[in-house]
């Protein structure tokens, strides 16, 4: 049943469940207890990293549907069943998800020093639930591990966050649930119209045409929020800000692709007519979050919140690309999404690297780190850039298919989105050459110490693998080529099935 | 005759009655003794009704069935989690008399009989059982003003219920000719042909109903009881004579009434609308942490009405599973606030649970998973209560409720989250007095059935599946 020959999704799932146990069990002093915890919460990360890195290797890219699928009957009576497994769109996130998570662990060793068992195990939750929503193939299973990602994520920002950590956690929650309750319905609406929440099944399931407009705004009310598009973007920098630099870096990376994931698990392949007719609002949208996040960008004296903003944008790409409905517009939008995880990921870390040592993300108490870090102005270059879109890094593939996707579907579509990418090269740069370039005047910026070792065992993974994306995007792109192209024949038989069917009305 | 049926009841008062000639006779002190007998009949009971015999019997006035059983086996549980949570709050409030499990096995008798009740004569002869016991247990700190308030409250307000209960069933009687259960079936199997004050007599038997289980607009006593009572009686209250109310008020309006679901959906729908934005939102500005609780129990009754009003088998199943989540959760949360005591002093402050991760981690994870549980956040239990009941309103194409109900479902996070916000986000206080070993075993055993349920639904869904069929012959 299984490539593998053992269930190895389940276990990269529950792995990190394993290590919270064992860490909820140690006993000592406060330090011994600080230390096993880190130590326990790195190799658990790290096991559930090899085994994610079988699963790629033993991946077969030439499969269009599931692999590696698992199934335990749940609720026999209403067909609701524990399934798992993996295709080609969601394979890579699993590896993201759990090549993130030690990152952030070693990322946040020292620098969080109050309750680290707590913020160890609540990590290693956080890393049970998003592997274990991107592993999903029963709506009900994915429903929990989609929402259950909240909690580890509330008290990650509003205990160990910054001075408006509360308010910050409380948006939040509150708007991504307000978005998932709506999801909820659709999904008991599918429940009831499928008779059954096996997602393999309901992905061949049509749905009837009046219901499915319903059904895209639930979801779009969930996945918009999740992803997040303007205008319900406005809870991303305020969590970006407060949450502490691992936690901001799993927002970035993993939680903002949920949503994205979400629109090509669900709304495109279940939803083939309602996406074609609702793709000029979510163009639209994409667009405006586009220009105005970018513009927003422009004027922040925050760091964080600088980066937050360009998700924004950035993730306004991947919605353009998946409404293309085209095999470069999915494959772009994938890529972006796969590299954006990458790329803002680290740009937070390179923002707490100095946040560490100096304890402020204003822009203007930065100037002249070259001089004293040449190091980390190396690798702030290089995420700059690749976040600009720079060719040979990883930012460029994935918006130059968005834009090539986008052009077939309407010309002034792509020029605007595209108009991110110049935009992007602005802030980005005017934000680098206020940190990294200029006078060193500061004083207390004269002692800064470059990257440490472990600070170079966070980057250097981040570093290799942008570069990689960039130089040779096949070894990427080949995973989702068979499920792109099926989802697209899918989609484009769906929609012109449909209007066959509406012409022999008419 | 087939008297067996009743067995566990029959246990149950004669259990009530030995208790009571036990303390009477023993004049020191007896608390511990009699609580530890009462929960021993307990026991015996839950056995008797799983393995009891099934069938109708008193003249058709009484009936087990798998309703009757599942109602049974919660209201147990309820009743023997509060007992429990009791043990040491009684003691340390000078309120440990051997009357308090007499009265609480009396009136677990009296749900008891509610749940079997087939014949209006045996739903009010049970109601009031349960009623009378339970007013006593109000006012049982009765040096305690505020108690004593709560009991009289309760009391007034409750017999003007069980009044205009009775005026209902009355009415029922006046215009159909009969009380039993089943011949009402029968009688109204054509509903355009009842009568209008037949219907305005089944309104009366609902409001009746709707104040036992604190709906709105009947809510007025909920917070004002719950916050004077002894916290072990306030537990009661929120598990066991809630869902004996519920199950009464399934029973009634699914089998005798069940062909006049047009006339009664209506008001159910509306009462449920009622609830959920009212728990939603009057707790949103309270302090004290069991004015909380009791602004939360209406919103989940509200929750569970939802199921009634759909009024398909899949929807009492929904009711059911939502009673069985409730009630873990509930008596879960009740067991950490009456773990709140500084020197002895029993808290109520939902500011005096500043810090609690830092200063008593353990009781701070349990009275999170019931948080978030109660916000209905998956994988906890009660995301699956709200789960089975939104389903049904999907079912029936009952889509404003269904949407009234998960938006309350997001207002009411807020409060939810607000208490754990207190205590992980907060500066820590000085620590609660260290906790009995039965409020540790409570709070623990509640938290991982809610934390866990996801994993083993199955058994509680079938059960509450067979339960929901009874009721729809």
């Amino acid at each position: 049943m299984n490539a593998a020959g053992f269930p190895i999704l389940s276990l990269i799932t529950w792995l990190p469940l394993v290590g919270g146990l064992i860490i909820m069990s140690v006993r000592g002093d406060e330090a011994t207890v600080a230390s096993n915890a880190r130590w326990t919460a790195l190799w658990t990360s790290l096991i559930v990293l090899v085994l994610s890195v079988v699963l790629w290797v033993k991946f077969d890219t030439g499969e269009a549907g599931f692999q590696f699928v698992e199934e335990i009957p749940w609720l026999p009576e209403y067909s609701v069943g524990y399934k798992l497994g993996v295709d080609g769109i969601s394979v890579l996130f699993v590896l993201l998800s759990t090549l993130l998570t030690p990152i952030c662990i070693l990322a946040s060793w020292d620098s969080i020093t109050r309750s680290v068992r707590e913020y160890m195990l609540t990590f290693l939750i956080l890393e049970t639930m998003m592997v274990g929503m991107f592993c999903a193939l029963d709506f009900v299973v994915f429903y929990v591990f989609f929402e259950g990602v909240l909690i580890p994520m509330f008290l990650i920002i509003g205990v160990w966050g910054g001075p408006r950590r509360v308010y910050s956690a409380f948006k939040f929650f509150l708007f991504t649930l307000t978005g998932s309750v709506l999801m909820l319905l659709a999904l008991l609406a599918m429940w009831f119209q499928a008779g059954t929440t096996d997602i393999v099944v309901l992905l061949k399931t049509p749905m009837p045409p009046g219901m499915q407009n319903w059904l895209f705004l639930a979801f779009l009310a969930s996945f918009a929020v999740k992803v997040p598009m303007w205008p319900v973007h406005t809870w991303l920098p305020d969590a970006h800000v407060e949450a502490p630099t691992a936690g901001s870096v799993i927002l970035a990376g993993v939680l903002l692709k949920m949503g994205a994931y979400g629109f090509l698990r669900f709304s495109v392949p279940m939803l083939p007519q309602a996406s074609a007719h609702f793709a000029p609002l979510m163009f639209t949208l994409s667009v405006v979050a586009v220009i105005y996040t970018s513009l927003v960008a422009l004027a922040q004296e925050d760091m964080k919140k600088l980066i937050a903003y360009s998700s924004v944008a950035h993730m306004g790409v991947v919605t353009i690309g998946i409404f293309t409905f085209n095999v470069q517009g999915i494959q772009g939008a994938l890529f972006q999404m796969l590299s954006h995880g990458i790329v803002s990921g680290a740009l937070f870390l390179v923002v707490g690297v100095v946040y560490d040592r100096i304890h402020t993300r204003e822009i203007a108490r930065y100037g002249g780190l070259a001089d004293r870090m040449p190091l980390y102005a190396l690798t702030f270059m290089l995420f700059t850039l690749a976040s600009t879109g720079l060719p040979g890094t990883s930012g460029f593939v994935g918006e130059f298919l968005v834009i090539v996707g986008s052009l077939q579907v309407n010309f002034w579509l792509a020029l605007l989105g595209a108009m991110g990418m110049i935009l992007g090269i602005a802030y980005m740069l005017y934000l680098y050459r206020r940190v990294v370039f200029g006078r060193l005047t500061k004083e207390d910026l004269r002692a800064i110490l470059d990257l440490s070792p472990r600070e170079i065992a966070v980057f250097a993974p981040l570093v290799v693998l942008t570069l990689w994306m960039g130089i040779y995007p096949s070894s990427f792109t080949t995973f989702w080529d068979a499920s792109v192209a099926a989802m697209v024949q899918q989609h484009t038989a769906a929609v012109t099935q449909a209007v066959k069917v509406a012409g022999v009305l008419h | 005759m087939n008297w067996a049926i009743a067995l566990p009841e029959i246990v149950l008062s004669v259990v009530a009655m030995a208790i009571l000639i036990f303390g009477v006779l023993r004049r020191d002190d007896t608390f511990f003794l009699a609580s530890m007998f009462a929960l021993g009949g307990f026991l015996l009971a839950a056995l008797l009704v799983v393995a009891g015999a099934r069938g109708i019997g008193y003249h058709g006035q009484f009936v087990s069935d798998a309703f009757s059983a599942f109602v049974k086996v919660l209201v147990l549980a309820g009743a023997a989690l509060s007992l429990i949570l009791s043990l040491d709050y009684n003691r340390k409030n000078h309120i440990a008399r051997f009357e308090f499990p007499v009265l609480m096995v009396l009136s677990v008798t009296g749900m008891m009989v509610m749940a079997s009740a087939s014949n209006m004569m045996t739903l009010y002869l049970g109601l009031e059982l349960q009623s009378l016991a339970l007013y006593v247990l109000a006012a049982f700190a009765r040096d305690d003003l505020r108690s004593s308030e709560a009991g009289l409250k309760y009391f007034v307000l409750g017999a003007l219920a069980s009044g205009l209960l009775l005026y209902g069933i009355s009415l029922v009687y006046g215009f159909s000719g009969t009380m039993d259960f089943a011949s009402l079936a029968m009688a109204l199997s054509r509903p355009e042909s009842a009568s209008p004050g037949l219907i305005v007599g089944v309104v009366f038997v609902l409001v009746g109903l709707a104040f036992k289980i604190s709906a709105v607009p009947f809510h007025m006593w909920t917070p004002d009881v719950y916050e004077g009572s002894p916290t072990p009686v306030t537990v009661f209250f929120s598990t066991a004579p809630k869902v004996a109310a519920f199950a009464l008020l399934l029973r009634t309006m699914a089998t005798p009434f069940g062909h006049l679901l047009i006339a009664w959906q209506q008001l159910i729908v509306l009462v449920s609308i009622a609830s959920m934005i009212l728990g939603a939102l009057a707790a949103i500005g309270q302090t004290n942490i069991k004015r909380l609780m009791a602004y939360s129990s209406i919103g989940h009754m509200g929750y569970a009405l939802i199921g009634l009003a759909v009024g398909t088998p899949e929807g009492i199943r929904g009711v059911l599973i939502y009673l069985v989540v409730y009630v873990f959760m509930s008596a879960g949360t009740f067991a950490c606030i009456i773990a709140m005591q500084r020197r002895g002093r029993a808290l109520e402050q939902i500011t005096d649970l500043s810090g609690l991760a830092r200063t008593d981690p353990a009781l701070a994870l349990a009275l999170a998973v019931f948080m978030f549980s109660m916000a209905g956040i998956p994988p906890l239990s009660g995301f699956f209560g709200k789960l089975y009941v939104f389903l049904a309103a999907v079912q029936t194409g009952m889509w404003a409720l269904a949407i009234i109900g998960v938006l309350t479902s997001v207002a009411g996070a807020y409060y939810y989250l607000r208490i754990v916000k207190v205590m992980y986000f907060d500066a820590p206080e000085a620590p609660f007095d260290p906790r009995p070993a039965s409020l540790s075993f409570v709070a623990a055993a509640t938290a991982l059935f809610t934390a866990f349920f996801f994993i083993f639904p199955a058994p509680f869904v079938g059960a509450a599946q067979a339960a929901a069929k009874v009721l729809f012959g």
